[in-house]
């Protein structure tokens, strides 16, 4: 199929159609109203289903309906409407139920504004919901990697039995480039008879599946939960993904960002380049599992003096930033959250400052 | 090597599509491209622009604080964004409701009276058109050809309205001459 332009926001619902996701309910919200309006008549075109709820509560639970019934569905949502869907994203991963989220961030806390930001990065990796449950955690940086990583997220959600996130910010889903979709379209993949709710006479059996996460024994939640432990370290070891950029040869300091502002920092590393001053930079493209390894690889680099952690929040992803790093190196936070993403000349002034405080 | 050209006008004046339409070209042309749109809350009659980069090695960071040309279809855009284009590029002024000049002796200053020769050809809502045709050709970003095709496409699923924007196009290549 040849390039089409496409912006963000289109790119991740034609990619969850040929994904083989044929089950869409979403309440609009901006930043990523678009998703909903192309699935509104894409979805017909394909014989799926598209339904607007009446809330996001409403929403996320359909989202567990069908997800129960053993079929790919997925919804997207903004900053606040991830915040109501939390809790049957909790009862999905104690249920064990694979399903994808898309959360376009916006600024917050509250309602926040409408402009770009990455401040649900601890809501999506370390408290999306109560219990012990995490989520894969994909973050994109372009329209293209958008859209791939959608059409990876429901295998991997299937592979766990998880539900997986990707974690964009506003401008991923606003901007337009070009992207390119495979021809065929995916056809539902995995077998789910194993678990899920979808009549027993298709497959012969006399026995219910039963889909659920009460467990009142104490004995048998524990359980549960080391199920669920397991599937997370499982995702440490085989689907941790990062991009390392101008890592080769030595440089003075490390940045580690993601999404929109990982593409800020590198224009702002091949400007501080022309200038002598080398800056390394390792990509997170997945924040959960976080890629502990390549950013305490990256920081131990010979003559590598300080790692910063840009982000567009308050200072989040520095934490992880700062445990991989264990102290062997200053760790400094830079980032905005009102809308404006920092341009590169800041960054460039960043860099510099930090540089020459050491 | 890379271009940015920077959109701005008042919502309704078709800001975005004329973006969109350059975007398209480029990308036809086998360029990288990017549109970043302004998506603040904005209204009918408020402010609109958005960023087309363009560039022969895949597109850093989307937030450029200097472009390199700009379509200004108002004053107020004019005014805040002339002062920011970098030395060389094109500045095209909408006449039509602009009285003033960038103030900018270091760039290439096009002023085309963009509603009048949209209003000749057939309607003045195509100043757009106009004003786009006006800069490629002076810029040279795309070629005039891709730009007529990606016209053309834009309005497909309304072909009653590829004449007249087509005519547009014309009078804006003429202006720029």
């Amino acid at each position: 199929m040849p390039k089409v332009l496409m912006k963000g926001n289109e790119a991740i619902a034609e990619a969850a159609i040929r994904a083989g996701c044929l089950n869409y309910f979403a309440y609009p919200i901006t930043p990523q109203s678009e998703v909903a309006e192309y699935l509104s008549w894409r979805m017909p075109e394909v014989n799926g289903v598209f339904l607007q709820g009446e809330s996001e509560v409403a929403v996320s639970y359909m989202i567990f309906g069908a997800a129960g019934a053993g079929v790919r569905v997925f919804t997207t949502s903004s900053s606040p409407g991830i915040s109501l869907m939390s809790e049957a994203i909790s009862y999905l991963c104690g249920a064990q139920l694979p399903a994808v989220f898309v959360n376009i961030m916006r600024g917050g806390p509250g309602l926040g504004g409408i402009l770009p930001s990455q401040a649900d990065y601890l809501q999506a990796t370390k408290g999306i919901g109560h219990g012990d449950c995490r989520l894969l955690v994909m973050a994109p940086a372009s329209v293209q990697e958008a859209a791939e990583m959608v059409m990876t997220a429901f295998p991997l959600a299937e592979k766990y039995r998880n539900p997986v996130m990707i974690l964009g910010d506003g401008l991923i889903g606003q901007m337009m480039e070009p992207v390119e979709f495979p021809d065929q379209l995916k056809s539902e993949a995995s077998n789910k008879d194993g678990w899920a709710t979808n009549g027993m006479d298709h497959r012969g059996s006399t026995t219910r599946n039963l889909v659920k996460s009460l467990f009142l024994d104490a004995e048998q939640l524990n359980d549960n939960n080391l199920i669920l432990r397991a599937k997370y370290e499982r995702m440490k070891k085989e689907d941790v993904r990062w991009e390392c950029w101008n890592t080769e040869e030595t440089y003075d300091a490390l940045i580690v960002s993601y999404g929109t502002m990982s593409r800020v920092c590198k224009t702002a590393i091949s400007m501080l380049k022309e200038e002598g001053i080398e800056v390394g930079l390792v990509r997170p493209q997945t924040l959960f599992p976080f890629p502990e390894q390549a950013v305490r690889q990256a920081a131990q680099k010979e003559g590598c003096r300080v790692v910063l952690s840009v982000e567009m929040s308050m200072g989040q992803m520095v934490e992880d930033v700062e445990r991989c790093v264990q102290g062997a190196l200053p760790v400094k936070w830079y980032g905005k959250c009102g809308g404006d993403v920092p341009t590169p000349e800041e960054i460039i002034d960043l860099v510099k400052t930090t540089l020459s405080s050491l | 090597m890379q271009s940015e050209v920077m959109f701005a006008g008042f919502g309704g004046q078709g800001i975005l599509l004329i973006g969109k339409i350059l975007a398209h070209a480029a990308m036809e042309e086998g360029f990288e491209v990017a549109w970043i749109p302004s998506y603040g809350p904005e209204m009918r009659g408020g402010t609109a622009y958005c960023l087309v980069v363009i560039g022969d090695r895949p597109i850093g960071s989307p937030i450029i604080k200097n472009p390199s040309h700009l379509v200004a279809m108002n004053r107020p855009s004019l005014e805040k964004f002339a002062p920011v284009i970098k030395p060389g590029g094109v500045i095209l002024n909408n006449m039509s409701l602009i009285s003033i000049d960038s103030g900018r002796a270091d760039v290439d200053e096009l002023k085309v009276l963009t509603a009048e020769l949209a209003a000749d050809v057939g309607n003045a809502k195509a100043s757009n058109i106009v004003a786009l045709s006006a800069f490629v050709a002076r810029s040279k970003l795309v070629s005039l050809d891709t730009l007529k095709h990606c016209i053309e496409e834009e309005f497909a699923k309304r072909p009653k309205l590829i004449p007249l924007n087509l005519k547009a196009m014309d009078a804006g290549i003429q202006a720029a001459q």
